[in-house]
């Protein structure tokens, strides 16, 4: 591989998936102790994914999000505060408490929210690009999507309409080999999912998921493509869920022999590895990041804990529609 | 004033607000050259260009999603789904995402978009392509639903749904060229507000849509029975009247609600909760509220017994009639 992180830009990217890990951890052992309620889908091990592509855009560039949105919506600049606050269900979260884990949104750093429906956020993400297109704007948006929701039909509507109007999406599937428990290779015809692009006249290429140089010099060059052509691209990004679908996943659908095996390739342990290999870091450094994260994490969620805050029925009425006349129809 | 059909009026409306705002932008299928299934959009596109008129693939879902999108990035989409039939694969977009964007989002995105589709039978096109499905979407918190009937309704609802800062579902019934007097300057109607289409004292006929014009017909020869009939234009479903309602029925003692899709479960049962709900009116209940709506089957090809399906003049009629001739 050609491309490598400068030490700047491998400590950020590294800092930024040790953070979506431990709040990740976090977020899970606060569920095990029913601490938080409803549910999650966590996606610990595909940091890279997340660290590789927001990183690598402009500020001003949108994304769209999955239920599995937490990595995503950290590396576009929410705060972990907001966040948290959005799991507790308190009115300074991200969506003041009326999403949750499935809908963590935060337009100041455009990121317009997930649609937890799964491939649903697809054809949203490519009416945002044909509005922006027809704004001359010069941004790009993101739908990312997972191997399930490529079966979706809304998925290939939307490929088909981006390349015949020609718009700035970048397609990004993230491939993480499970829909819930159904493996992809006995759900998705095809070897690669990139190789669809063909089908609608799409430029795509898939990388290694677990590699976050790779996924950022693909995504940079996407971006690249996307506003030199106007027209989209499909970026496929191959990596693994070492989590289960939701917090009450037992993974009966898959061996441990077959995690061992992706645990070997942790994408953070990468990372540092090569980073180790470079002299950009020792094992202190590491530790010693760990551990101010785990720090920053544990007094955020300490504090929160003891203070909650909610919307009233009322203020949540507001939202429903613009007019408050309108507020209790 | 001047004498316009329903298909111009509607157009009449896009135009003048194509005209006002650029990011007011048509999006569907055919309705380009073709001018749309119903005609509706016929010269847009010569006036507009390809920027304000976007004719799309056959993919109802992601149209309507990629206006949903496009909503959230400040364009005000007007799309046009060929027949209210297939608003079942629009039903996503709608359901799930338009209507609760705004409040997924704390109120940070809105999504200003119309969705203009035909319901309703009448035109030989069978199961599939006549039904009235408003009341799939009645339920939604976060939509707003108008169906009107005349020229002048269309036209002014049409305008203040473009306006309107909330996903609106525009419902056409297909009269298309039924014809009345519209002013000649401009004007809006306010979504939300029902309109009295025949002053009345002895019966509220409350409908909507294409009935309206089958309860004016009713209400005319009920005048020969000297039963004076008011005839009462929801105009929209949601938010609902309910004031109009309560008012015209306290003054009639009697009510019949009317709609073309089938009775159960459909949207007249809301009209009728609105009623009896109420202590005023339900006081003023002369004899028991009535339902006059499509028959409980999809629609036949047969032009004899789909005629047979929705409301008629004669089921109107004969049911007002028994209300004043049976023993209460």
């Amino acid at each position: 591989m050609d491309f490598t992180f400068n030490s700047a830009q491998a400590h950020a990217a590294l800092t930024l998936m040790l953070t979506i890990r431990l709040f990740e951890s976090k977020i899970e052992s606060l569920f095990s102790s029913h601490i938080m309620h409803g549910t999650t889908h966590l996606a610990i091990g595909q940091e890279a994914v997340h660290a590789g592509v927001s990183p690598a855009l402009d500020r001003g560039d949108w994304i769209v999000t999955t239920h599995r949105c937490h990595g995503h919506t950290l590396a576009k600049g929410a705060s972990l505060k907001a966040a948290f606050a959005e799991f507790f269900g308190y009115s300074d979260g991200l969506a003041h408490g009326l999403g949750g884990s499935m809908h963590l949104v935060d337009v100041e750093h455009h990121n317009a929210g997930s649609s937890a429906v799964v491939g649903s956020g697809v054809p949203l993400a490519t009416g945002m690009a044909l509005q922006l297109k027809r704004k001359k704007s010069n941004q790009l948006v993101v739908a990312f999507f997972g191997d399930g929701a490529s079966s979706r039909g809304a998925v290939h509507e939307s490929m088909n309409i981006a390349s015949v109007m020609s718009l700035p999406v970048l397609f990004l599937c993230e491939h993480n080999m499970y829909g819930m428990s159904a493996c992809a290779k006995d759900m998705v015809s095809v070897e690669y999912i990139s190789d669809r692009g063909n089908a609608y006249a799409i430029e795509s290429t898939v990388v290694d998921g677990n590699d976050v140089e790779q996924v950022y010099k693909a995504v940079s060059d996407a971006a690249h493509y996307i506003r030199s052509t106007g027209k989209p691209y499909l970026l496929e990004t191959r990596t693994y869920r070492f989590s289960g679908h939701s917090k009450s996943d037992k993974r009966v659908y898959r061996t441990r022999e077959e995690e061992v095996a992706w645990l070997k390739r942790d994408p953070i342990e990468m990372l540092k590895q090569r980073m180790l290999q470079r002299t950009y870091i020792d094992e202190k450094d590491f530790e010693k990041l760990g551990q101010n994260i785990q720090c920053e994490i544990d007094n955020i969620v300490d504090e929160m804990i003891d203070h909650p805050r909610q919307l009233s029925i009322e203020e949540a009425f507001s939202y429903v529609y613009s007019s408050k006349e309108h507020g209790q129809l | 004033m001047k004498k316009i059909s329903c298909r111009e009026a509607i157009r009449e409306a896009l135009f003048e607000e194509m005209a006002r705002d650029q990011d007011v932008v048509l999006i569907g299928e055919d309705l380009g050259c073709y001018g749309g299934c119903f005609q509706v959009t016929a010269g847009l596109i010569e006036r507009f260009g390809t920027h304000q008129v976007i004719e799309t693939p056959v993919s109802e879902e992601a149209i309507v999603g990629v206006a949903v999108g496009a909503a959230m990035m400040g364009m005000r989409p007007i799309v046009e789904i060929m027949y209210g039939d297939f608003s079942t694969l629009a039903s996503d977009p709608l359901i799930n995402h338009a209507a609760k964007m705004r409040f997924l989002s704390a109120g940070k995105l809105s999504v200003p978009l119309v969705y203009r589709t035909p319901m309703g039978s009448g035109t030989g096109a069978a199961a599939q392509h006549t039904q009235s499905l408003e009341s799939v979407f009645t339920n939604i918190p976060g939509l707003k639903i108008v169906y009107p009937s005349t020229p002048y309704d269309l036209k002014g609802l049409l305008k203040s749904a473009v306006r309107d800062p909330d996903p609106v579902l525009f419902f056409e019934h297909k009269l298309y060229g039924v014809e009345d007097l519209i002013p000649e300057e401009e004007y809006l109607i306010e979504i939300g507000k029902g309109d009295i289409k025949r002053q009345g004292a002895d019966v509220s006929i409350i409908t909507y849509g294409k009935t309206v014009f089958t309860a004016l017909e009713a209400a005319r020869l009920l005048e020969a029975d000297e039963i004076s009939a008011e005839v009462l234009d929801v105009r929209t479903l949601r938010p609902l009247d309910t004031d109009l309602i309560l008012q015209s029925v306290s003054k009639t003692g009697r009510a019949v609600v009317v709609h073309e899709a089938p009775t159960f479960g459909g949207f007249a049962g809301e009209i009728v909760a609105t009623i009896v709900g109420d202590r005023r009116a339900f006081g003023a209940l002369k004899v028991s509220v009535e339902r006059v709506c499509g028959l409980e089957m999809p629609t036949p090809f047969n032009k004899h017994l789909e005629l047979a399906l929705p409301p008629s003049v004669e089921r109107i009629v004969d049911t007002v009639t028994h209300m004043f001739t049976s023993s209460v």
